[in-house]
């Protein structure tokens, strides 16, 4: 009789359902997986090594490079570091622009997230309306900053610029008809905020389109339920976070629990899954797309009628302003200290952490009172959740392995740093 | 303070009192210090006692202390004496760092209590050692191999502790403040040996801005809060 032993199968580093370079080590059981071993690192940058010697501002652009798909989000809890450790803090109209701009972000990242997940498991129409609607988003990423993905728009004491009072539209192109062109323009026609406000009229409507494709779908519900199931006493072991514990079944999210910006002065709920499997993950996440919906709505009223400063007008953390260095040769030498030199950040250390739509994501910072980081910690959800990838597929099949990667929401700029 | 802070302060005192030592902060965050070897056990408490309940643990952080607080470009004297015209290359005596020089930093989080709370514990030995929590908190398993690769802290007791971010057969530990930033190897295709070899690395490492430290009177010393406590 011959030796019966488990089969040793490496998946990856290439492979389209890894949702990046993820190499994992599988030990088969014919169909089973009996263990899995990620190998991570593939993307490593030594981002948190780079920061230490480079003056503060200049690692914000580094942040928007870690999970790419949600740009804005780690700007965030970086630059709320280093407001932490300087003691101040951003204007009120600044501190809802990030407000709003954390929550298109996260509509981003879930948008992305179905696509791909859905795509992985065998939807592939889901990806083509997901990415539709991420094209707009990525558009109002680019009307107030000036690109597409990697923004470098918050900055300690505020955020760069105001919004824009008139949204960029489509030219005229020999590829394009008019009629196309009128109907593309159509939302455009206004200031920022009228797009942004169309897209939170149009976007619940179509959240509905997407669950009419999945949630009661039956392929969906065969591959999704009972698939990857994590209890909450393992939740909290595992150091899960954001959707990831609330799938479980635990209330917490850091927008409620330990408020910051202003979400204390806006109306959302918490969604919460039961079984703590793949398919309650889904509906935890698609319902957060939609109450996020509802505080970029709260925000475009609010931003509506209060105008006002973005950007502290503190000039020690803050760049001179460009005109007044034209003809003032002070704001000038400022303005190159500024940009060189930096500015030192007093003695100490924080922990500045935010709900990234993947989780909490933490920036742990210390200085030493010099113009760079003494050190800097990236703390990323997704880390922790592939962690427990192992625990998740064991004694599942093969395929459940494709879904449970997909439903950790991995990016590996942001797992390898 | 917040009140719960100091509620948090005071449990903490009364159950470990001279165990745990609080870190001076400016912002609004609680820090501890506690010797390596009491760490496990203390952690054991926090996650299981009322009214710690800490069921988190959500980062792990090696950090190197070689170099805290000496900056490359004296700004102290310069009206009397001007400007230095470069910055000082770093040369590091690994000798003469007399302070225990690596540290594992903890962030624990309380979902009960919602609280958070950090934890530093300096590793003494050389090579530097000091006990995993992989059987405290699950999650530490990761974030420990992290700071063994980075950093080559031991961690006693961990079940898998291998390599996790760097490249399979890495020399050295990259995070540390003497391994240089643009690394020891560099790797390029051999046509001859038609593969992939590595070699000394060509480019000198150089500094683009000094680090600079600048006195600064409108910062509080961080030690206030905690002078006018006692």
């Amino acid at each position: 009789m011959p030796e019966i032993r488990n089969y040793t199968m490496n998946f990856g580093p290439q492979h389209p359902s890894a949702h990046g370079v993820l190499r994992l080590i599988l030990e088969m059981d014919g169909e089973v997986v009996t263990k899995a071993d990620p190998h991570v690192g593939l993307l490593h940058r030594a981002t948190e090594k780079l920061a230490e010697s480079k003056i503060f501002h200049q690692s914000i652009g580094y942040m928007d490079r870690l999970d790419y798909v949600s740009m804005m989000c780690n700007e965030h809890a970086y630059v709320m570091a280093m407001e932490k450790l300087l003691g101040i803090e951003p204007p009120l109209r600044a501190r809802y622009i990030r407000t709003l701009y954390d929550e298109l972000t996260r509509i981003t990242n879930h948008l992305l997230w179905l696509g791909t997940h859905a795509m992985d498991i065998g939807a592939l129409t889901m990806f083509l309306y997901c990415f539709r609607e991420r094209e707009d988003i990525m558009d109002m990423y680019e009307a107030v900053s000036g690109a597409r993905m990697h923004a470098f728009y918050y900055r300690p004491g505020g955020v760069y610029r105001d919004l824009p009072e008139h949204m960029p539209q489509y030219q005229k192109s020999k590829f394009r008809s008019q009629a196309d062109m009128r109907r593309m323009n159509k939302a455009r026609e206004g200031s920022l905020l009228d797009f942004i406000e169309d897209f939170t009229e149009r976007f619940p409507g179509l959240v509905d389109e997407y669950e009419v494709l999945l949630t009661d779908n039956r392929i969906w519900k065969q591959r999704t339920v009972g698939i990857g199931v994590v209890s909450p006493e393992r939740a909290l072991q595992l150091g899960f976070s954001g959707p990831m514990l609330r799938g479980s079944g635990i209330e917490w999210d850091l927008r409620k629990k330990q408020p910051y910006e202003v979400y204390d002065h806006l109306e959302f709920d918490i969604p919460v899954g039961v079984n703590g499997d793949c398919y309650d993950r889904y509906l935890v996440r698609v319902e957060e797309m939609r109450q996020s919906n509802r505080i970029v709505k709260q925000c475009v009223k609010w931003l509506r009628e209060n105008p006002g400063p973005v950007w502290l007008d503190n000039h020690k953390v803050t760049p001179p302003l460009r005109e007044e260095m034209k003809f003032d040769m002070e704001s000038l030498i400022h303005h190159f200290k500024y940009m060189t030199e930096g500015y030192c950040v007093p003695e100490g250390e924080v922990y500045a952490a935010i709900e990234h739509p993947k989780g909490e994501f933490g920036i742990y910072m210390i200085s030493d009172g010099a113009n760079k980081p003494f050190r800097l910690k990236i703390r990323a959800a997704g880390f922790a959740h592939l962690a427990a990838l192992d625990e998740m597929v064991r004694g599942h099949m093969l395929q459940d392995l494709v879904a449970i990667i997909g439903t950790q929401d991995l990016v590996f700029g942001e797992v390898d740093r | 303070m917040s009140p719960q802070t100091e509620q948090l302060t005071g449990a903490l005192q009364t159950r470990f009192s001279t165990l745990l030592t609080r870190v001076p902060s400016t912002v609004d965050q609680l820090t501890y210090e506690l010797p390596a070897a009491a760490l496990h056990e203390t952690c054991r408490a926090l996650r299981d006692e009322e009214p710690f309940h800490f069921e988190q643990l959500m980062d792990v952080a090696g950090v190197d202390y070689l170099g805290y607080g000496e900056d490359e470009w004296l700004t102290r004297r310069a009206t009397a004496t001007g400007f230095a015209r470069g910055a000082n290359r770093r040369n590091w005596d690994l000798e003469a760092h007399q302070t225990p020089r690596f540290a594992a930093v903890y962030q624990l989080l309380s979902i009960r209590h919602n609280q958070r709370l950090r934890l530093r514990a300096f590793c003494t030995d050389d090579p530097p050692v000091i006990d995993s929590l992989t059987d405290v908190w699950a999650s530490a398993n990761w974030f420990e191999r992290e700071a063994f690769d980075l950093f080559g802290i031991l961690f006693n007791g961990h079940p898998d502790l291998r390599r996790i971010l760097t490249d399979y057969g890495f020399v050295g530990h990259p995070f540390r403040k003497d391994f240089p930033l643009s690394g020891n190897v560099e790797v390029r295709y051999d046509p001859e040996k038609k593969r992939v070899v590595y070699e000394p690395v060509q480019i000198e490492p150089r500094v683009l801005v000094p680090r600079v430290i600048r006195q600064d009177a409108r910062y509080e010393p961080p030690f206030q809060d905690l002078e006018k406590n006692a």
